[in-house]
């Protein structure tokens, strides 16, 4: 659609000779229908957690009904959830598996994707290769062999199996930081080799300050992919309760621990503010992080 | 990629030369000691597995091709094959074309972009595992808010996680709500379109729908192949949502000691994926696993060579560009 098209009501270029009425009536028409799709749409999405809350505050009796408005509103029980689960454990569990990982990819990954984005050596665009074969690989594809060391050294039943590898290679991470560090003008690193930095100092000075928006790009999505991570946990801690993650023990809330609707629905909506928030406070940088995975390839 | 700028080793210096060689490694080192402990040994090390017979216990005992052959007689796994194939038709299908139209309509409005993109992203930021229970709530078929809706016009709700005919369905239908990400993607490749090719269509006198898809459409392609590509990737890995929607559909949720619940109903959630970690961390058939691991692996490595086809040509048709 073009731009002739955006104020529907009066075409203020208009050559009066040939009045653009019909065009415009036509035009306005296209807006609203094309705005009520995107509307519709819009709503599509957002109903369904709508629905989630609506049903966490009921009380149980109503929570079992077809009811979909709920009588009285239940606060409470976003509280009391807390006591029919060890929330607080699993809570402090997925902190510690998102933020020392996330600490950990920052390590690593930053100077690979610097050697990978602004250095020449021989070898590189095979190591890229890797990355990304690395990167469309199943996790259930080396599992096996995965699970049979962490558990010789008797590491299964904790989630450093889960953690450790951030501090050494994340795929994802690196091919994110990489892609965004080629947009970094290369003449910048020159003129801090001409000043005589050593790489390590252009990283530091020159490429990690112009590389910010990327950096908590790569760092969200991290968090966010290590919140939300269900089989890892469940491979290395599924029989050991105390390490569950929230994502993890989510999974069993439904039936196990917990039978009504108000509750389970609470918990899932707790579960997801963590992204919500995030979102509204980075949004520019998911939105360019993700169309960077794709667009740039 | 192939640009050669700010080539660091001055020609003819060995110990610069040298010096920079090792600046590399320092920066590579942690990833390639990384990508060995966790990709390529255990890698091998599948493949190894997959001639053996392991329960973790005792030691590997080499079985030749034992593993390999079982496949063909095990019905379960045909019946997992089965259901990752469904998912890699519907799924990738219906991921592709979805995004594709939400995208699409997005890209047209001209106020509110800004909400309804978030909107529309951000159910893909949500855990997979409340994703999954968001679904199960919504479709309830005893009074939850679409048997409602489905009630106004008569209809009965089908039992959706209960029903073999419909769980996967229902599966695709959670995908869908968190496929926010490829529609995002779609979104920028839609509105980096150049504005002249719009404005030499529309002088040709083509309508909005002509001018979609002779001008939006192949102009995007790649974007569109990558969405391919990205699902048909999502669809081989399918695991959560289809844990989660089986043991909840069950009604016995719970991450441990449920085997015989995954794949409920009747076993048509059971995924490829799903069956390895049945056979390999439910029944400690190692072997076995490592075999289905073998093949899904082989399976993915075509897919990704696709992929690395496709960014390949990009990468020449924009030589010199910043983007690789």
């Amino acid at each position: 659609m073009t731009a002739t098209l955006a104020k529907p009501p009066v075409d203020v270029t208009a050559d009066p000779e040939q009045p653009p009425r019909k065009r415009d009536i036509g035009g306005f028409l296209n807006w609203v229908a094309t705005h009520a799709i995107g509307l519709a749409l819009g709503l599509m999405f957002a109903t369904p957690v709508v629905f989630v809350f609506l049903t966490a505050v009921m009380s149980d009796d109503q929570a079992f009904t077809a009811d979909l408005w709920p009588r009285e509103w239940h606060w409470e029980n976003f509280v009391e959830v807390f006591d029919k689960a060890p929330l607080f454990q699993y809570l402090i569990n997925s902190l510690t598996y998102s933020l020392l990982a996330t600490a950990g990819m920052l390590i690593s990954s930053i100077p690979a994707a610097y050697a990978l984005a602004k250095l020449q050596w021989r070898g590189r665009n095979l190591a890229f290769l890797l990355v990304i074969g690395a990167m469309m690989l199943p996790p259930q594809v080396v599992a096996v062999p995965l699970y049979d060391t962490w558990s010789s050294l008797g590491l299964t039943g904790t989630l450093w199996p889960l953690i450790v590898p951030y501090f050494l290679f994340d795929a994802f991470s690196i091919f994110l930081l990489r892609q965004f560090m080629l947009t970094i003008p290369q003449s910048y690193v020159d003129a801090a080799r001409v000043d005589g930095c050593s790489e390590f100092q252009a990283l530091v000075r020159i490429i990690v300050p112009m590389a910010k928006p990327g950096i908590a790009a790569t760092a969200l999505f991290c968090f966010l992919f290590t919140w939300n991570d269900y089989f890892g946990p469940l491979l290395y801690t599924g029989e050991v309760k105390d390490q569950w993650t929230l994502s993890l023990a989510l999974a069993t809330f439904k039936g196990m621990h917990i039978v009504q609707w108000n509750s389970s629905m609470a918990v899932t909506f707790l579960t997801m503010i963590p992204a919500v928030v995030l979102f509204v406070f980075a949004q520019k940088s998911f939105v360019k992080g993700i169309t960077f995975t794709g667009v740039k390839g | 990629m192939t640009a050669t700028l700010g080539a660091r080793p001055a020609p003819g210096r060995g110990r610069a030369r040298a010096r920079h060689r090792l600046t590399v490694l320092g920066f590579m080192a942690p990833a390639i000691i990384g990508f060995v402990l966790f990709f390529g040994y255990p890698l091998i090390a599948t493949v190894v597995f997959s001639f053996t017979k392991y329960d973790l216990i005792n030691a590997p005992e080499f079985n030749g091709l034992d593993n390999y052959t079982y496949m063909f007689k095990d019905p379960l796994l045909i019946k997992a094959i089965t259901n990752t194939l469904w998912f890699v038709v519907v799924l990738t299908i219906a991921r592709t074309v979805f995004a594709l139209g939400v995208a699409s309509v997005i890209a047209r409005l001209k106020s509110g972009v800004g909400l309804i993109r978030t909107l529309c992203y951000l159910p893909s930021l949500a855990p997979p595992v409340a994703a999954t229970l968001v679904f199960f709530m919504v479709l309830r078929p005893n009074g939850g808010p679409v048997d409602n809706l489905l009630g106004v016009f008569g209809i009965d709700s089908p039992l959706w996680f209960s029903d073999p005919a419909w769980a996967k369905p229902g599966i695709t239908a959670i995908m869908l709500w968190i496929s926010g990400d490829l529609m995002i993607i779609i979104l920028a490749a839609i509105l980096d379109v150049p504005q002249e090719q719009y404005e030499a269509a529309e002088l040709d006198g083509a309508g909005p729908i002509r001018r979609w898809w002779h001008v939006t459409l192949p102009t995007i392609s790649p974007v569109l192949l990558f969405g391919i590509v990205n699902s048909v990737i999502l669809a081989l890995q399918l695991f959560t949502q289809a844990v989660v929607a089986g043991s909840a559909g069950s009604g016995a949720a719970d991450a441990t000691g449920s085997t015989k619940y995954l794949g409920f109903p009747d076993n048509s959630t059971l995924t490829f994926p799903v069956y390895l970690y049945t056979q390999g961390f439910r029944y400690f058939d190692m072997g076995y696993a490592a075999a289905m691991a073998t093949v899904l692996f082989i399976i993915s490595f075509a897919v990704t060579i696709v992929l690395v086809q496709r960014m390949r040509k990009n990468s020449t048709a924009e030589e010199g560009g910043p983007g690789a």
